[in-house]
């Protein structure tokens, strides 16, 4: 038995906001944003929470695949900004579409995050644990965002894509491979809430907000390595050449990222394809948001082989190569 | 000889004329590399010249003869262990 892709479907807010709105916040202008990063415009949400364009992009994905919410056994939100702790993103899209025959639950691997839950819905499909999953990569990473910071704040976009994996005949999903190096995962942080309780004698003082804090120039260098090595070892675990990958869909960061690793793999840079000139950085929500515009332009043949890839915090990074099936193959 | 061979890196890197690299060519003033070029650049040089740069040294590599002196050091200090 295998596991394949069998609808799509994204969320965004309404709210566009260009480079020019960002220099009445912070000393910055379109020019620098652009040259350092390919970022024009990003999604801010004006109301909506994360949970909100989960399930907006749930929905979408269930009627791209024409199956009945009752008929889903799975749903993994991958996310590092939820509404809350608890209920999690994945049971509130439950609550909110109805998918009562689900088991929910909430991923945290940083913007690797979509890539590990593919992983996991794939492999309890396999085994027959579980028929029919969503997976969702949903972010509002705007309530994280240091919004006095111009080095981070123009970087990040909010925003939600889903998918629904079924079963299949063929391979659909052919292969996966990840990692994570917890030794270096200061490089690249949002703190939790304070350590506080009536036995400890001297409580942490409470903490402004939680935000986005990173060093940018280690986390270019540790995304430009972590990419090589994920397409490198995704194609060899998949028996697919890197050749006859018509697209790569890159977890979108950083134009400059995509263009390094383009460069060093002698990989055209038209076969990476891109949507944060107008998305930003919406961590775990970038790969399957890419990958829902693509399909509704109509860019996915039968058969054509796709390559996803994805690095973040924690650190953690990794790859899935799938076989993009249309949904009329899906099974019944 | 060092130079050469980093001189090389840096017109590949930085996409500059060879006549426009010298040992007082400033990274960022005379090349126009911006902080993520720098960072391109300092991985090339240690994947063709076999040496490690701390992320906290590049702060003060701030010229191309910063940089050769850098590589001398490091020479030296290779030599001496």
């Amino acid at each position: 038995m295998y596991t394949m892709i069998s609808g799509t479907g994204s969320a965004l807010p309404e709210n566009r906001v260009t480079n020019h709105d960002f220099e009445r916040l912070v000393d910055t202008s379109d020019e620098w944003i652009t040259t350092r990063t390919g970022i024009s415009a990003r999604r801010i949400t004006s109301g909506e929470n994360t949970s909100d364009f989960a399930a907006r992009a749930a929905a979408n994905a269930l009627s791209s695949a024409g199956i009945d919410p009752l008929d889903i056994d799975l749903v993994i939100a991958a996310t590092v900004s939820p509404d809350s702790f608890t209920p999690t993103v994945s049971c509130q899209v439950q609550a909110a579409l109805g998918l009562s025959k689900a088991t929910c639950f909430d991923l945290w691997a940083g913007c690797t995050g979509f890539i590990f839950a593919l992983m996991t819905a794939d492999s309890l499909i396999r085994s027959g644990v579980l028929g029919r999953a969503l997976v969702i990569g949903a972010e509002v990473l705007s309530k994280l965002v240091d919004w006095t910071d111009r080095s981070t704040c123009v970087l990040f976009g909010d925003g939600a894509g889903a998918v629904v994996l079924s079963q299949s005949e063929r391979p659909g999903i052919l292969a996966h491979f990840t990692g994570s190096d917890g030794t270096r995962g200061g490089v690249l942080r949002i703190d939790g809430v304070p350590l506080v309780n009536p036995w400890i004698a001297d409580p942490q003082p409470p903490k402004p907000n939680s935000v986005i804090r990173m060093d940018g120039q280690e986390v270019f260098k540790f995304a430009v390595t972590a990419m090589q090595k994920s397409i490198r070892r995704v194609c060899e675990l998949s028996g697919i050449q890197l050749e006859d990958v018509p697209y790569i869909i890159p977890h979108q960061a950083n134009d400059r990222i995509i263009e390094s690793v383009a460069g060093r793999m002698k990989i055209p840079r038209g076969r990476f394809y891109t949507d944060l000139d107008q998305r930003g950085n919406t961590s775990a929500a970038s790969i399957p948001l890419a990958l829902d515009e693509m399909n509704r332009a109509g860019l996915l043949a039968p058969q054509m082989p796709l390559l996803l890839v994805g690095f973040g915090g924690g650190l953690t990074w990794g790859a899935s190569m799938i076989r993009w099936m249309p949904n009329s193959t899906q099974d019944s | 000889m060092v130079f050469d061979q980093l001189k090389a890196i840096i017109v590949d890197q930085l996409d500059v004329a060879p006549e426009d690299v010298s040992p007082a060519s400033s990274f960022a003033d005379d090349l126009g590399a911006d902080s993520l070029d720098m960072v391109e650049l300092i991985m090339a040089i240690e994947e063709k010249m076999d040496v490690h740069i701390e992320q906290k040294q590049v702060g003060n590599l701030t010229t191309v003869g910063d940089v050769l002196a850098f590589l001398e050091a490091h020479r030296a200090a290779g030599v001496a262990e």
